[in-house]
């Protein structure tokens, strides 16, 4: 099956999923913390280039299953298959960072004391080879290194439009830049997937469309699958292709936005049973 | 933030002096370490050594706890296993000054791996308790080194090498030639460390630092970064420790207790933790301290005879007033106020 543009591909994908396949494979997912179970069960296929929204109420497990799929929590059960051979949760998270998952945080997990140009950078740590002694003499190779990722990173920094504050320390930004920061550092890893934690979090309405905006932009731009947890719904509804939901660690349903918003037991979830 | 200073690429924007003024104080800095043994007393002399010494195993130290954010309070035996091999290599095995120095950082710097795995899983606290283990266990094997190396003393003397030959007999010449000696090493170690810290490993030992979960995320082995911290910073102690053998001429585990260890981490709280140049402010401060206020004691010999059974308790006690003052004032240590001096004079007459 071929098809040359990229729209019709899409909709063919939110149409027809099992026409192409997944880029990862969440199958039968359990993580318990002690007598807690955190996620039972759940699985859900995430297609390359598309946005997939993963939403529940707080407490549903939406985090626990993205570390999951970015080697933080060991999951007992289950297994996460990334482009069909890999099994992130027997991976650690270094190892699956290098596989190209790219992922932010809820709360910003930036490298404080460090400029915009340095947390970006290090987001082309896996791209980079000089190590302590090349490190150590610097001019030659890793120069030479340094210079070819710092323009990669400043393509990043024109996308995100971030180019005045590029030499300040992170922890002096306001928390919409930081968030902005921190998508940058995950895109500087040019990954295949992105998982976002709840990128637009906390911020006012313009600063929801700008991101928004951004996340768009670089879905289109870097061909990229992006794995997004969010709880503003008319964000989700609006840029996701296909929307997982997870109440109380079981999944609850799988599918388009239009499908999930007719799905009984989202409702029931979101609104509360009549009883 | 440089206002005016515009750069059309990459590599210029990254040069680690881009004004002339910055290149101007390095040329003054240059001028003024060749012109200083020339000028300078015996006292002096031996006391800028005393400094060089101690500013190698800071900047050493300062890549791991500064950078990389693992407190380590046993770095004394590493500078003791890096002066104890090439105390041995230069006596036992003949092998003349600087061929021993690589040994004695590979030496330091295998053991220094081997104490830094614990780091894969104790922080903070309980890790700086595992490098105090450290720290005893090889003073403990450096005390009874006699079980392991036949007809070995408490101490040992190097007195009668290559290197003392060359550099002659009376101390104020040996002071001089090692004046260069220590330089030099000294240059080449601060120049790694500050490459180090600007290119790919050291934006990994911040990121372990500032974030570890994150560091780990974007794809930095956290472990191995720190190992590799703990393995390059007791390197150069090591380098340290082989000066020191040479350039005392005999080498006693006695120099390079817990004392030692806490001393030089002090160095970086008042130098500044994470600042290549703060390591080396500290060196000085601590160094340059009690010899000032012995100086500064002396004068009082007429008035007070017994002075000089005071002046170490002024001494301890005016070192334990600096920490306390860093601490508070400026935990960011000299490197800082030197900044705040640098950002003041480049901004006037503006406040910011």
């Amino acid at each position: 099956m071929m098809q040359t543009s990229q729209t019709s591909e899409q909709s063919n994908l939110t149409t027809n999923p099992k026409a192409v396949m997944p880029i990862m494979q969440v199958q039968d997912i359990g993580l318990r913390f002690g007598g807690v179970h955190a996620l039972s069960g759940v699985g859900f296929n995430v297609y390359p280039r598309t946005i997939q929204a993963i939403i529940g109420p707080n407490g549903a497990g939406k985090t626990s299953l993205l570390n999951c799929i970015s080697g933080l929590y060991k999951p007992q059960k289950g297994q996460i298959l990334f482009d069909g051979k890999y099994d992130l949760t027997k991976m650690k998270p270094h190892e699956v960072a290098k596989l190209g998952v790219a992922r932010s945080f809820q709360n910003i997990e930036l490298f404080r004391h460090m400029s915009v140009l340095d947390n970006l950078m290090l987001g082309r740590h896996i791209h980079m080879k000089s190590g302590v002694i090349s490190g150590g003499i610097y001019w030659g190779a890793a120069q030479k290194e340094e210079i070819q990722h710092r323009d990669y990173v400043e393509h990043v920094i024109d996308l995100l439009e971030i180019q005045h504050i590029r030499k300040m320390p992170v922890g002096a930004l306001a928390y919409g830049l930081q968030k902005r920061v921190e998508l940058g550092r995950a895109l500087a890893m040019a990954p295949k997937l992105l998982l976002l934690d709840e990128p637009m979090a906390g911020m006012n309405s313009e600063e929801k469309e700008d991101m928004a905006r951004f996340v768009l932009d670089i879905a289109e731009e870097q061909q990229l699958t992006i794995v997004l947890i969010e709880h503003d719904m008319g964000v989700v509804m609006d840029i996701s292709d296909r929307v997982a939901v997870l109440d109380f660690g079981k999944l609850i349903g799988d599918g388009t936005p239009d499908e999930v918003k007719r799905n009984q037991a989202v409702i029931d979830a979101y609104l509360g049973k009549e009883h | 933030m440089q206002s005016g200073v515009f750069h059309t690429n990459y590599a210029k924007d990254m040069q680690l002096r881009p004004t002339w003024v910055m290149r101007a104080r390095l040329v003054l800095l240059i001028a003024f370490l060749v012109i200083f043994p020339f000028v300078a007393s015996v006292y002096w002399l031996n006391l800028a050594n005393q400094i060089m010494l101690f500013s190698i195993t800071a900047v050493g130290l300062n890549l791991l706890i500064g950078f990389t954010g693992q407190i380590s309070i046993g770095h004394a035996a590493f500078v003791a296993l890096g002066a104890y091999t090439a105390a041995l290599l230069s006596t036992r095995l003949n092998i003349p000054f600087p061929l021993d120095v690589p040994f004695a950082m590979i030496v330091a710097g295998l053991v220094g791996l081997i104490f830094g795995l614990p780091s894969a899983r104790l922080k903070g606290l309980y890790l700086a308790i595992a490098t105090l283990a450290a720290q005893e266990i090889v003073l403990w094997f450096l005390k009874h080194l006699d079980l392991f190396v036949p007809n070995v003393g408490e101490s040992i003397s190097l007195v009668p090498t290559w290197a003392h030959e060359q550099f002659l007999s009376t101390r104020a010449r040996a002071d001089f030639n090692y004046y260069w000696v220590i330089l030099f090493f000294l240059s080449l170690v601060v120049i790694f460390s500050v490459n180090l810290v600007r290119s790919r490993v050291g934006r990994a030992f911040v990121a372990v630092r500032d974030q570890d979960i994150a560091a780990q995320v974007i794809g930095v082995d956290v472990n191995r970064t720190k190992l590799i911290a703990f393995m390059v910073s007791s390197m150069i102690a090591g380098l340290s420790g082989a000066l020191i053998a040479h350039y005392r001429g005999i080498v006693n585990w006695e120099r390079f207790t817990v004392d030692t260890s806490v001393a030089v981490l002090s160095m970086l709280i008042i130098g500044g933790l994470g600042r290549v140049s703060g390591s080396i402010y500290g060196a000085i401060f601590v160094t340059v301290l009690p010899a000032l206020l012995t100086q500064f004691g002396l004068l009082f010999r007429d008035i007070l005879p017994d002075v000089n059974r005071i002046i170490p308790y002024v001494q301890q006690g005016a070192f334990g007033l600096a920490i306390i003052f860093f601490l508070i004032k400026e935990p960011e240590g000299i490197a800082k106020m030197w900044k705040d001096v640098k950002d003041y004079f480049r901004l006037w007459p503006f406040s910011y």
